[in-house]
């Protein structure tokens, strides 16, 4: 399947942890190794600013002797070089005081089957990439009241991790990741929008180009509203903006130790409780056709299907190898792949059925405020929009949050369908609804455009 | 953009990196990198012909047509040692060496990178490099014009440090921090503890076709350190970090910091917030420590006044600035109070953005960012000062880079970062005591805590770790769910008084985060604690 010089196949990585771990005195050894192309083209004020092209290949050794243990990283595939690294990873783990958590080397594991890797994506060249700006700038320029800046990155590559008990995984993948924001030459607007897939083809850049350039238009002269609680419509990005901040706080440790959202007054966890809307439900899923994610963790995990919360039901928090022995629970590889189910109304429908509200493109610079409630500060960007007798009258300006995706989870008032999110802050694999929310808590107002 | 999300993301990846060894997809890898395929009879970075190797990618780049091209061969290494509570949680090295190449070809920039220091693999990445920048131009464009720059053939520069942290051995930097964890937990309620160490170490070799060659040794160190109490009964968490701000130093200044001898007075504010008032909403004068003031430095002063940003090239992600257009603030705009001085400057010592030669070979200086509360000039590189020029002329001034080009990696490119940015101590000798008392109404602020910012730098929010009540000139007991709402130049024009040189210290962050891909930076902001009247203060805190 894999057949690009670039990328290392599953022969070549086996091969490569196999002599590694050979080289090891230490009492356990785990290798991960990664690498590939990645190649991207940036453009702004019209024009291409920077492109490059980078190779990379990396190799992660980690020696144990008893509970000691480090990991050292650093690589080229000649026997000297990873002797050196073995080493010193040896060398590091021996003075390293014992780790009372330290868990035994992993068994051989099964891992799904995960299509990852596409052709389409492999074969895109500079000519290819320069392009896809091109395709946003050209439109932009003969405007001339546009200017058009925005970011294509692309990757192929191989993942694999192996022991000296047996463990090996191996995955090969690609990634494409198209953004562009255009703003008036006025500076009274701007329009953001993207794409992103492991499959280039799937990108539609000239769509993404139009849906830019007409909410930069749309957005022009915005007025200012009373910030203060709205119904608000948001886009599936400001939805996963928002949403996938929930995921990080799955923490079964944090929770069963009293400093998580999911602790409860007086002890144990929220675990069987509903904590949202019963229309919610969100999972991770490699296998997942919007999603086609890592079928390992860098432990060598498998990652699986996981309910996080079905029918608004918290249904599963997250447990480290360590505090799922001590708990006598499974543990559970880490991902940053989640999807939120939706519905099969559009945008354009939750638009129609809203007397009054605000419809938000994507939220920007989201901070933890509180992690006792998931409550996190930041702005709407790129076009906010006011919406009367369901249709958007009216550009507005951008406006502060304080929310807590569980508190906006909980105030559901319609969920939408879904799509894959192409510039969510924390990065991951990310699929959402457009969601209808009530009393969404706006705090200020912003000038910024 | 700025520090926590990215810090969050690279002790992720570290942490990721120390359950051994992350999925590396291609873009999400590049600051790990890789290490090198050495020519043949090279067994180690320091035997490498380094001056010898960029030569190579020059003349290649030459050949293939650029008019302008530099080169830079590093070797980026960073140390971590994690613990929680009494235990280690995790001990690690990273090395990653390589070549990074930047042609300029027809007035389009190219860039291509490689961990094969072969003399082929050198050639085919510049071949690459100038490939790209020919595929890359767009009809009507302007071309690319660098602002001229002295060359330096052969010049050294090493940043300040006393003991290399890399000489130091792992179980004497974990027992450092279990000891300072132990203090802490002898706290009552306090029940957790996180610490790190993070070191990083940078060979930094630059060639440019101006005929400049120049070596660098940069070391910086910093201790992440949190405290966490919880209530006996589960109603309440609280935490105090950020208690050591990172700075381009060595191991001396871990040992400084006096982590064992501190640690029982932060686990015993993390304790106290428990038992804290929270705030009433409402107006009050801020006095706020440069422990916190820093951040909003670097978010309200440092990040808009990028004239990078100001010009729209970072609109797709870190967003432009309100400091725009340039002919419409340049000399006009009143940012601050006549006590208000500014300064950008890569030479202060022990400054995380401080340097010998910017990625661009300028030699680094100081410049007046905002003068006497007036803004008076932008952060730029070499390709940035000529669209300045105007206004240089105008007034007299150099039209000349101000050293702010940096790359985080061999592996990335670079543009422009933020020098260390800084507001100057007032002409009288005034302290952190002096402007509590000379308040009525008032809230301290210690330490740098939640912050988010909008794209163009206008509206902000800032949290802290510790808040104090004042009244009536005196601290009357601790605050907490505090968070300040702001518009910049309102706020900034309503600092009444500022300290003085003898209470001038420097905040900084480790992972400044800008660009795409995205790229940490390291910088410092010095201050002194500052006094700002009738600012809105929220309440944070909610029930779930």
């Amino acid at each position: 399947m894999t057949a690009d010089p670039r990328v290392m196949t599953r022969d070549q990585a086996q091969q490569l942890i196999e002599r590694t771990i050979k080289l090891s005195k230490a009492d356990a050894i785990q290798v991960n190794i990664g690498g590939g192309y990645a190649a991207n083209v940036r453009f702004a004020d019209n024009r291409i600013s920077t492109a490059g092209g980078v190779s990379t290949a990396n190799v992660n050794i980690q020696s144990a002797f008893g509970a000691k243990h480090a990991v050292v990283s650093t690589n080229d595939s000649s026997d000297a070089s990873l002797e050196r690294a073995v080493r010193q990873s040896e060398a590091l783990a021996k003075l390293a005081p014992d780790d009372p958590e330290s868990m035994p080397p992993l068994g051989p594991q099964e891992y799904g089957e995960v299509r990852s890797y596409f052709d389409s994506t492999a074969n895109l060249g500079p000519d290819g990439r320069a392009e896809s700006a091109r395709v946003a700038i050209e439109p932009c320029r003969s405007a001339g009241d546009l200017k058009a800046a925005g970011f294509l990155q692309t990757g192929i590559g191989a993942g694999a991790v192996g022991n000296n008990k047996g463990l090996f995984a191996y995955q090969s993948g690609t990634s494409a990741n198209y953004t562009l924001t255009v703003r008036t030459v006025d500076g009274t607007g701007s329009g953001w929008a993207g794409a992103d897939h492991p499959d280039w083809s799937k990108l539609d850049v000239k769509a993404v180009a139009q849906h830019a350039i007409e909410k930069a238009r749309l957005s022009r002269n915005p007025v200012a509203v009373e910030p203060g609680r709205y119904t608000v419509i948001l886009e599936p990005q400001a939805v996963g903006d928002l949403v996938q901040l929930l995921a990080f706080a799955l923490d079964a440790r944090s929770a069963d130790e009293g400093r998580s959202a999911f602790s409860k007054q007086g002890g144990g966890t929220k675990l069987g409780e509903k904590i949202v809307d019963e229309r919610v439900n969100l999972f991770s899923d490699p296998g997942d056709q919007d999603l086609l994610t890592n079928t390992f963790d860098g432990q060598g995990l498998p990652s699986r299907r996981q309910e996080w919360i079905k029918n608004g039901v918290l249904q599963k928090l997250t447990y480290s190898r360590f505090w799922a022995q001590k708990n006598n629970k499974q543990p559970d590889a880490g991902t940053n792949a989640v999807k939120l189910a939706g519905g099969t109304e559009s945008i354009e429908d939750l638009i129609k059925a809203t007397p009054r509200g605000i419809l938000v493109t994507r939220l920007w610079y989201l901070r933890p405020v509180d992690p006792r409630t998931v409550l996190y500060t930041g702005l709407t960007r790129d076009g906010t929009f006011l919406i009367e007798n369901g249709k958007i009258s009216k550009a507005v300006k951008n406006l502060r949050f304080n929310e807590s995706p569980l508190f906006m989870l909980n105030n559901l008032d319609a969920l939408g369908r879904t799509s894959r999110v192409a510039g969510t802050e924390a990065g991951g694999d990310v699929v959402m609804p457009v969601l209808k929310v009530r009393d969404f808590n706006f705090t200020s107002l912003s000038d910024a455009v | 953009m700025t520090s926590r999300r990215d810090f969050l993301k690279k002790t992720g990846a570290a942490a990721a990196l120390a359950a051994a060894g992350s999925m590396l997809y291609p873009g999400l890898a590049s600051s790990l990198g890789a290490a090198p395929i050495y020519p043949h009879g090279v067994g180690a970075f320091e035997e490498l012909p380094i001056k010898e190797l960029l030569m190579e990618a020059l003349n290649a780049t030459k050949a293939a047509g650029a008019t302008w091209s530099d080169a830079r061969i590093g070797r980026y290494r960073q140390n971590f040692v994690g613990t929680r509570e009494k235990q280690i949680v995790q001990v690690g090295d990273t090395d990653s060496i390589g070549i990074g190449i930047r042609a300029l070809v027809n007035g389009a920039w190219g860039f291509a990178a490689t961990q094969n220091l072969t003399k082929d693999g050198i050639v085919a990445a510049a071949r690459e490099a100038a490939g790209i920048a020919k595929a890359n131009r767009v009809p009507g464009a302007a071309p690319v014009v660098l602002a001229a720059s002295q060359s330096y053939p052969n010049a050294t520069w090493k940043s300040t440090f006393e003991i290399d942290p890399f000489t130091i051995p792992i179980e004497q930097k974990a027992q450092l921090l279990i000891d300072a964890n132990t203090e802490a937990m002898k706290v009552a309620n306090v029940k957790f503890v996180n610490s790190f160490l993070f070191f990083v170490k940078e060979d930094r070799n630059y060639a440019n076709s101006d005929g400049s060659f120049i070596t660098q040794t940069v070391i910086r160190s910093w201790v992440p350190f949190t405290a966490t109490a919880v209530s006996t009964d589960f109603s309440d968490f609280q935490s105090r970090g950020n208690v050591v701000q990172p700075a381009g130093r060595g191991w001396e200044y871990i040992l400084a910091a006096d982590l064992k001898g501190n640690a029982q007075k932060w686990g015993e504010e993390a304790a106290e917030k428990l038992k804290a008032k929270p705030v009433d909403v409402g107006r009050y004068d801020l006095v706020l420590h440069p422990s916190h003031l820093w951040l909003t430095i670097h978010e309200s002063i440092g990040h808009p006044t990028e004239l990078d940003r100001a010009m729209g090239y970072e609109a797709n992600y870190a967003g432009t600035s309100f400091v725009s257009p340039p002919e419409k603030v340049l000399g006009t705009l009143k940012y601050g109070p006549p006590i208000m001085n500014i300064q950008g400057d890569r030479t202060q010592e022990g400054g995380c953005a401080t340097i010998g030669y910017d990625d661009d070979g300028v030699k680094a200086e100081s410049f007046l960012i905002i003068k006497d509360g007036v803004f008076h000039d932008y952060q730029t590189s070499r390709e940035q000062a000529p669209w300045l020029e105007a206004y240089y002329k105008k007034n007299n001034m150099p039209i000349k880079s101000h050293g702010c080009a940096n790359a985080d990696n061999w592996s990335s490119v670079q543009f422009q970062r933020m020098p260390n940015v800084s507001l100057m101590p007032g002409a009288q000798d005034k302290k952190w005591e002096d402007l509590i008392a000379a308040t009525d109404n008032g809230i301290g602020i210690i330490g740098d805590g939640s912050f988010s910012i909008d794209q163009q730098r206008y509206n902000a929010q800032f949290g802290g770790q510790v808040f104090y009540e004042i009244k009536s000139g005196k601290i009357t007991g601790m605050l907490k769910d505090v968070a300040y709402q702001m518009k910049t130049t309102e706020f900034w024009n309503s600092m009444d008084m500022i300290g003085g040189k003898s209470s001038y210290m420097m905040g900084a962050s480790f992972f400044d985060g800008k660009g795409q891909p995205p790229q940490v930076g390291a910088v410092s902001h010095g201050c002194v604690p500052a006094r700002f009247r009738n600012i809105n203060v929220i309440n944070t805190g909610r029930k779930a």
